[in-house]
């Protein structure tokens, strides 16, 4: 009887929160792995389309960005509403692309450059005559690898 | 009396960290849709001389209509006709001779939206896709995937070769 009636009373109903932290801890490092921290903050409106025949693009650093949309509503009383292009964080016009993917090219190792991917990612909603112009300055910079940046369709 | 450091504001810091990497970090979605553009020369290519039978025009104009081989479209048909082109399943006389010879060429308006032209992109890659899927579970017994051996892969890609050809755009819709 003794046996089972000893603790009554005495025990301390607390529930261990030192653990906690560690488990907070764990969350953090998960997402400080899987998510990449925000490199250039975006000066045109960018919507992606949806599209379903996609690859994945594998090494963050091969790969260099090329944002095409409308100017936020707090640049359009400088840029204007028509479509525009933005390289690293700031405006550009097509005439500067081949420098920029110079620079990029410069913090890659040799062997991996043939694998360079530009990225384009574009608004759903402009019209092709800038893209086309980017896409005619990619081929003259013989930067041909080129993937449409698309997600998607949740609906689906 | 316990020697111990209270260790339950830990959690607080812990979460204040973990509040600030999600609001900073994006999870990025990087895919789309991997394209390689053909180098850069200053002629035009001829596409007068191929036969007109193995050509498979797709137009797209400024009000992102399509006009595909003379006739309208609409891009949820694409995929099968396309596929029905380059297969030519029934040997019709007016359908490419064979896979091997058969070429997409894309025109688009600088009018066109992006949009639109992804998506029939995205349709022609995707009738590829089929068909490369299809001849791999055929011959491999396997569908059609990254992961194949580079030699399968080759041996698909030489049967059913993906020629697609992007002409310069016309612009008569090129917004003001």
């Amino acid at each position: 009887m003794s046996k089972f009636s000893k603790k009554r009373g005495k025990a301390d109903p607390e529930v261990s929160t030192a653990s906690l932290p560690d488990i907070i801890f764990m969350l953090l490092f998960f997402f400080m792995v899987v998510t990449v921290l925000r490199d250039a903050e975006l000066k045109v409106k960018v919507v992606t389309p949806f599209a379903t025949e996609l690859t994945k693009l594998e090494e963050k650093s091969l790969v260099n960005y090329v944002y095409i949309g409308r100017p936020m509503p707090k640049y359009q009383d400088v840029y204007g509403t028509k479509p525009r292009m933005q390289l690293g964080d700031k405006f550009a016009t097509v005439a500067e692309i081949p420098l920029f993917l110079e620079k990029h090219k410069v913090k890659v190792p040799e062997a991996k450059r043939p694998k360079i991917t530009s990225s384009l990612r574009v608004d759903g909603e402009v019209t092709m005559g800038i893209v086309q112009d980017v896409k005619t300055e990619l081929r003259k910079a013989g930067q041909l690898k080129v993937n449409y940046s698309a997600k998607r369709d949740p609906k689906k | 009396m316990k020697n111990e450091i209270n260790a339950g504001s830990m959690a607080d810091i812990a979460f204040l960290l973990l509040i600030f990497f999600l609001v900073t970090t994006t999870i990025v979605e990087d895919k789309g849709i991997t394209v390689k553009l053909p180098p850069w020369s200053e002629e035009e290519p001829d596409i007068q001389k191929l036969k007109e039978r193995n050509v498979y025009s797709v137009l797209v104009n400024a009000n992102n209509q399509l006009l595909v081989r003379g006739e309208q479209m609409r891009i949820t048909d694409l995929r099968e006709n396309a596929k029905e082109f380059i297969a030519n399943p029934r040997k019709r006389p007016d359908l490419s001779e064979k896979p091997t010879m058969a070429i997409i060429s894309l025109k688009n308006d600088r009018g066109t939206e992006y949009d639109t032209y992804l998506q029939v992109y995205n349709e022609l890659k995707g009738a590829y896709n089929e068909l490369w899927d299809e001849l791999a579970r055929r011959k491999f017994g396997v569908p059609y995937s990254d992961d194949l051996p580079l030699a399968q892969r080759k041996a698909i890609k030489d049967e059913i070769p993906m020629v697609l050809s992007e002409a310069e755009p016309t612009n008569f819709g090129e917004e003001q």
